[in-house]
């Protein structure tokens, strides 16, 4: 068939993050076609995982996810010891969900202590995510990183609220970021341009375009995702070469379908919860995404099988 | 190749009469251009001209119907690679296969779960669509036995028929009546029977290579007295079906690409043992432009997920999924039962209205319209805040059909409370949970203030 009719080679690339350092650190991004397009273009690597720990014992996972943590929950050094020794995770995402106002609210230095054990506890790169409030979160974050020396972690998420603050944290320290947009493909360009503008080289910032998780908004950030890849792939637009992440494994377990206990209709629960998750994953890894931040060892496992498969 | 508004505009009669629905026959033409209208809504034009602009105004993609009556299936027809350039058209078809060799326990409970395998989710029916029958060794009365069952037990599925032989085929055809099915395959080696076979049956016709260049230069050969085709490019690993996938759709769109301007089936069952590896290999296949996935068999814990990123990446971009603005009385509410109040996104829509009916309590769901946007996007976005929600709880009258005043307002809006008791001050606002799977202990326990 005629090659013209279907090869379109990308004229852009997308810029390589690294995140960590040394042997273990892990290169994210680096591709030049989309996603899996590789009878045109080059991907050097197929797409990363991490697992996720929380710095606090989660109340609502269901069972069929929980049972893998049980020993480690409430010990977020353990808990990240596991994901690496036991689940072989590459990476591991600690979500300060501790430290939410709305929720348990417990104070950014105390926090930042626990944060602190977990990176000194793992070789591998670790991205340090706060809670989601602009103003604790550049507070969390601070402390943390005057705590943990030259480790060089990855702060997340730096929003338009808090960019110039976390941002020169960032700096300061050449820490790689993550730049957080609610599901817009303007936004996440005006974000990357305010962090140039402040110093920071897009060769260390991830974007995290917002996650609908299956079943719960995925077709958004499907598409936005999409048009980002393009407009950074097809039409040169070097705002938009950052590799994306993606935190879709929160997004998956709050879903009702995760929970609802296995019947004739839906099945295993577990399978079924699993399956929700290494889909979503799958879906946004077509769409471009370069790293995944899942929770449940058995959907990441699948995801990377998938990824493996397309290479 | 497509036609532009001002090529077609010089074929219709100028009389801008408007019995189009559109006022002039140039918004006629663009409109016709743009795939919006159909050249036929014209009164005046020619069949000669209907059949130009129809040719030239056909989708890159032939879409190929199966079955029959009220169960009729459609593949094909896409127009795009992206979902946001326009939308996606027919969801892909999800299959399951079922062969003569099978014994009957495992024939029986996959045609069971084809019945009984069906969610209703935001108003719609997710299920699996396709029957493929399989002949394992060339016996014409087993096969047709096997066909007539499905068509008995599963009246609403389209049916793929599979065997190398034409005779078998010509059979099975023949006891599925006027359901017409897909069959499959044409392959190099019989081409020509199959051919003949497809064309007195009246049915589509598969076309299967050894590579995506030999099943195109076959279904060439063939689209000249067959028209309706669907195409396997022989890929039995995720790498080279995905591949395939990718390269026969932009064919198609981009250059018009004629050979491969049918709709595509191809077989995750083929490609692993493993039924998780299965569906996630159908799942790669579903986002990239598969027509229809054949599967070994369905489980809800595979099938639900697969069903849902279907519904998703088939949503059309353009339209958000709605509920009308409404009181919605829900499991037979008087003036004593509680009041809540949520958007008109038809997921928020159906997930509430799922877990107040799913508690048993009798409620008054308010529904504002948000203009199709979720509790926390329709706040982002301004509309959703407190003076329009008091707006409506005051325009609904639903002060009217309730003694008590109390208003539960979803949990991620716990902020706006304040505004929200200056704006409605008759009335107390009680902030509910923030995920609705909360709601059914939560209204259990409600008491009017
Ligand atoms: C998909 C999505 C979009 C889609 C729109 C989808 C839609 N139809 O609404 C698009 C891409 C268009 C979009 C746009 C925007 N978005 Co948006 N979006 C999302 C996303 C990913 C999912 C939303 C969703 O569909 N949820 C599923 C539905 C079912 O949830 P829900 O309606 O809240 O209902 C649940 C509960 O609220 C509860 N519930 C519902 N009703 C009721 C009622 C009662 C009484 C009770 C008790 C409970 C209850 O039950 C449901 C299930 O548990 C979220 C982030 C996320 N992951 O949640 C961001 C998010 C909502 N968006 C956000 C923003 C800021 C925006 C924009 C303003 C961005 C911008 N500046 O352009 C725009 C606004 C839209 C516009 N200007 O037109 C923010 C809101 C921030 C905030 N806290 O206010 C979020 C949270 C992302 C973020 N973290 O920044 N978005
Ligand atoms: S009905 Fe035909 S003639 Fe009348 S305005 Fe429309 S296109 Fe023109």
């Amino acid at each position: 068939i005629p090659a013209d009719g279907y090869k379109d080679p990308a004229t852009g690339t997308i810029r390589e993050v690294v995140l960590g350092e040394g042997d273990k650190a892990v290169a994210v991004g680096g591709v030049s076609t989309l996603p899996f397009h590789l009878f045109e273009g080059e991907m050097s690597r197929p797409p990363a995982t991490a697992l996720e720990v929380l710095d606090e014992a989660p109340e609502e996972w269901p069972e069929s996810l929980a049972r893998h943590y049980a020993d480690v929950l409430s010990d977020p050094v353990a808990w990240a010891r596991k994901c690496v020794q036991d689940y072989g995770a590459r990476a591991v995402c600690l979500s300060l969900v501790s430290t939410d106002p709305n929720g348990t609210n417990r104070a950014s230095a105390e926090a930042a202590q626990t944060a602190k054990a977990v990176v000194e506890a793992l070789d591998v790169p670790v991205i340090l995510w706060g809670c989601g409030n602009a103003e604790k979160d550049t507070e969390t974050l601070r402390e943390v990183t005057s705590l943990i020396g030259d480790r060089k972690v990855c702060l997340a998420p730096l929003t338009d609220a808090n960019y110039r603050n976390i941002g020169a944290t960032a700096m300061a320290f050449q820490l790689p970021v993550v730049a957080s947009t609610p599901i817009d493909v303007n936004l996440a360009k005006q974000l990357n341009i305010l962090l140039e503008n402040l110093g920071l080289s897009l060769d260390h910032v991830l974007m995290d375009p917002s996650i609908g998780a299956l079943g719960y908004g995925l077709e958004y950030t499907y598409s936005v995702m999409e048009r980002i890849r393009l407009a950074a792939l097809t039409q040169q637009d070097d705002k938009l070469q950052a590799p994306f992440i993606c935190h879709l494994g929160r997004e998956v377990w709050k879903a009702k379908e995760t929970r609802l206990p296995s019947d004739e209709m839906l099945g295993d629960q577990e399978r079924r919860g699993v399956l929700m998750e290494a889909m979503t994953a799958v879906c946004l890894m077509l769409a471009g995404g370069d790293l995944m931040v899942m929770r449940h060892p058995k959907a990441v496992a699948l995801a990377e099988a998938v990824a493996r498969g397309l290479m | 190749m497509a036609l532009t508004g001002i090529q077609i505009m010089k074929m219709l009669p100028k009389k801008n009469c408007g019995e189009c629905n559109v006022p002039t026959c140039l918004a006629f033409a663009m409109k016709v251009a743009a795939g919006q209208a159909d050249i036929g809504d014209c009164p005046y034009v020619s069949d000669e001209v209907k059949e130009k602009v129809g040719e030239a105004s056909a989708p890159p993609i032939r879409t190929v119907k199966l079955g029959s009556g009220d169960h009729v299936f459609q593949v094909g027809g896409e127009t795009c690679l992206y979902r946001h350039e326009k939308r996606f058209e027919h969801p892909t078809g999800i299959a399951v296969r079922i062969a003569t060799d099978m014994d009957d326990a495992d024939i029986a409970g996959r045609l069971e779960r084809f019945r009984t395998l069906r969610y209703d989710r935001v108003g719609v029916l997710l299920k699996a669509d396709l029957v493929a029958v399989q002949d394992a060794g060339g016996d014409e009365a087993a096969f047709t036995a096997l066909v007539e069952r499905v068509r008995s037990e599963c009246p609403d599925a389209a049916l793929v028929l599979m065997s190398d032989s034409p005779a078998v085929l010509a059979a099975g055809a023949k006891a599925c009546g006027d359901h017409v099915p897909l069959l499959y395959a044409a392959t190099p080696e019989n081409a020509d029977q199959m051919l003949e076979t497809a064309k007195a049956a009246g049915c589509p016709l598969a076309v299967r290579g050894a590579t995506i260049g030999e099943t195109a230069a076959l279904a060439e050969r063939l689209a000249a007295e067959v028209k309706d085709l669907v195409l396997d490019t022989g890929a039995r690993t995720l790498r080279a079906a995905f591949e395939d996938q990718v390269a026969a759709r932009r064919s198609a769109i981009r250059t018009k690409y004629r050979p491969l301007g049918f709709p595509t089936i191809t077989f995750p069952c083929e490609m692993t043992d493993d039924p998780e590896v299965e569906a996630m290999v159908a799942s790669v296949l579903v986002a990239k432009y598969a027509g229809i996935v054949v599967l070994s068999d369905l489980q809800g814990d595979t099938l639900f997920p697969l069903l849902l990123e279907r519904l998703n990446l088939f949503t059309d971009p353009q339209r958000p999924m709605v509920v009308q603005e409404d009181v919605y009385p829900i499991n037979g509410p008087d003036e004593n039962s509680p009041v809540l109040v949520t958007c008109n996104f038809s997921l928020t829509y159906f997930i509430v209205s799922g877990e107040v009916e799913g508690s048993k309590v009798p409620s008054w769901l308010l529904i504002k319209d948000t203009e199709g946007l979720s509790v926390l996007t329709a706040w982002a976005a301004g509309k959703f805040s407190a003076d329009l929600i008091a707006g409506f709880v005051k325009k609904s009258a639903i002060a009217d059909k309730v003694k008590h005043r109390n208003l539960i307002i979803p949990g991620y809006l716990a902020s706006i409370k304040g505004e929200l008791e200056e704006e409605l001050p008759d009335w107390n606002i009680q902030i509910g949970p923030r995920e609705a799977s909360h709601l059914p202990a939560f209204l259990r326990e409600w008491q009017p203030n």
